[in-house]
């Protein structure tokens, strides 16, 4: 198989893909929020449950390819727990390893685990798929009422 | 005459392309064709030789360029067999024709309490138009809903026109499903309720030989760009008297006879429908395209895209997981499908680094999706330049695909 193909669907990703984790709805929610691509048709809804500034419980449902899907997996599993600003500042180092790749300098102690979304930089197409559950999340945190949109 | 889909390649220079190191196997002909030679060469002739505004100068160029431009009226004209060359309008695509019609026919004729009946396979583009048209005047949007396969409920579609239907607005061809619609069998329904029929033709011209006369409607649109012409070109037929009854689309230079602070006075059409300067070389482009298409044998191309779809869809059919979606009787070679627990864009990424490009998503056509209860289909669509080892290609890269996911 080509190389970055290789890269791209990594075990991680096919495996979270085909059981993403936290694939639920949060009852009770504090803050939910949609993500629509309209280039594709891929939709996913976020709830997730804050108490005192901190992500106690987050879940996503949806239909989206395997790249969305595992990235949401990725996503609720790393940020669950976490402080809603240091989910913010997970986004934003996700985002520019997703649109940067190599020259980013993100290290994987900066990340963690999200580390096998490296290879989506290299197909550009792809890129919105694997940023939709983040900005979702974002507008989550921010209580925007407005859907996320891969065209924002 | 025998088909000879090898030399016809040849008129096709993109076909020699590789991408990622293949050779580009392209079935992505549904959302644009490829071109000939000949198109390229007379679209570059335009620019190179005979470029000058249409219907203004006395000069030469600008008396060649006209000609060249009402020309490519008269070989559409001749291509639909409509009966005046007045009514071909030109316009950028498939979708304007379609806003065209709904803002100055729809616009003129429906009132609160009409309906407009479209169906279920619609493209967006034939969806939204009608929609907002409704919107503004109250009207009504029905829907005629598909069988599993993918055909119409012809039942269905009777009992929902009644003498509320003003206008009935329907594919010829689906571009997700290939189906073939019964258009002649529709315009009977629809005229004996005094509704007018428009028919989307984007996906039938590159299959099907088109009779306006024959088919009896009263629009007809179709697009450039899916018929080997380049983008940005497309063609509204309308029956002659239903053209000069309907409003002006758009005001500006060329659909005027006279403009006074006080009153302007509209042109004929086809010009009344055509503001501003048109697009010559795209006009130009898509008449060499229709002369390209002439020049192919009818009857071995249609019997070898024939068997081409047959060979596809037992292919296709052979793959463990891989469910075709839209098996009517009479469809063109669009091949859409789905792989069991593998989303389209995978199998779009994966074969795409195998050379080969299929289009997958929803197609436009989102309230299909939804009533095909899928997110997206993945889809092969076929043009007179595919060949059986474009889909042996397309084979071996499903298989490389769900090698991956296993």
């Amino acid at each position: 198989m080509n190389d970055d193909l290789k890269e791209l669907y990594q075990e991680v990703i096919i495996e979270h893909s085909k059981n993403p984790r936290n694939f639920r709805t949060i009852e009770n929610a504090t803050n939910s929020a949609e993500g629509y691509n309209p280039l594709c048709g891929d939709q996913l809804t976020l709830t997730l449950k804050l108490s005192k500034n901190v992500i106690e419980e987050i879940g996503f449902i949806g239909d989206g390819c395997a790249i969305s899907k595992a990235s949401a997996s990725l996503m609720t599993s790393a940020i669950k727990g976490k402080k809603t600003e240091e989910a913010i500042t997970l986004f934003e180092s996700v985002r520019t390893l997703l649109t940067l790749g190599p020259e980013s300098n993100i290290t994987s102690d900066q990340v963690g685990k999200l580390s096998v979304l490296s290879g989506v930089w290299e197909f550009p197409m792809r890129v919105k798929c694997a940023t939709l559950a983040w900005h979702t999340m974002k507008n989550a945190l921010e209580g925007k009422g407005d859907p996320a949109s891969t065209e924002e | 005459m025998q088909f000879d889909v090898a030399r016809l390649r040849e008129a096709f220079p993109i076909l020699k392309e590789t991408v990622y190191g293949k050779p580009l196997v392209y079935l992505d002909s549904a959302a644009t064709s490829q071109k000939p030679q000949q198109v390229i060469d007379a679209i570059s002739r335009f620019f190179l030789k005979e470029n000058a505004n249409v219907h203004r100068g006395v000069h030469y160029l600008s008396e060649r360029a006209t000609e060249g431009y009402e020309n490519a009226r008269l070989e559409v004209q001749k291509f639909l067999n409509a009966e005046h060359p007045h009514e071909i309008i030109f316009v950028r695509g498939t979708t304007e024709a379609i806003n065209l019609v709904a803002q100055t026919y729809g616009r003129a004729h429906i009132g609160s309490g009409d309906e407009v009946l479209i169906t279920e396979m619609e493209h967006h583009s034939n969806i939204v138009p009608w929609q907002m048209l409704c919107e503004e005047k109250g009207a009504k949007l029905r829907v005629v809903p598909i069988h599993d396969s993918g055909e119409l409920e012809m039942d269905a579609f009777e009992k929902l026109i009644s003498s509320k239907t003003k206008i009935v607005a329907v594919t010829h061809v689906s571009n997700v499903l290939g189906t073939i619609n019964p258009i002649k069998k529709i315009v009977k329904m629809a005229h004996a309720q005094g509704a007018k029929v428009l028919v989307d033709g984007a996906q039938a011209v590159p299959h099907l030989p088109v009779d306006v006369r024959d088919l009896g409607c009263d629009f007809y649109a179709l697009s450039g760009h899916k018929v080997y012409g380049p983008t940005g070109i497309g063609v509204l037929y309308g029956k002659r008297d239903l053209l000069e009854a309907m409003p002006p689309y758009q005001g500006g230079g060329d659909m005027i006879l006279s403009v006074s602070f006080e009153k302007t006075i509209y042109n004929k059409p086809p010009n009344k429908f055509e503001a501003g300067t048109p697009n010559m070389a795209g006009a130009i482009g898509l008449s060499e395209a229709i002369r390209f298409l002439a020049t192919l044998p009818q009857s071995a191309r249609a019997e070898e895209e024939k068997e081409l779809l047959v060979y596809g869809t037992r292919a296709l059919s052979a793959i463990p997981g891989l469910t075709l979606i839209g098996t009517a009787r009479e469809k063109v070679s669009v091949l859409s499908f789905i792989l069991e627990g593998i989303h389209p864009h995978d199998i779009g990424t994966i074969l795409d680094r195998e050379g080969i490009a299929i289009r997958t998503g929803h197609h436009c056509a989102q309230p299909l999706m939804k009533r095909l209860k899928l997110p997206a289909t993945a889809r092969a669509s076929l043009a007179c330049y595919n060949t059986r080892s474009d889909i042996d290609q397309l084979v071996i890269g499903l298989h490389k695909v769900q090698e991956i996911f296993r």
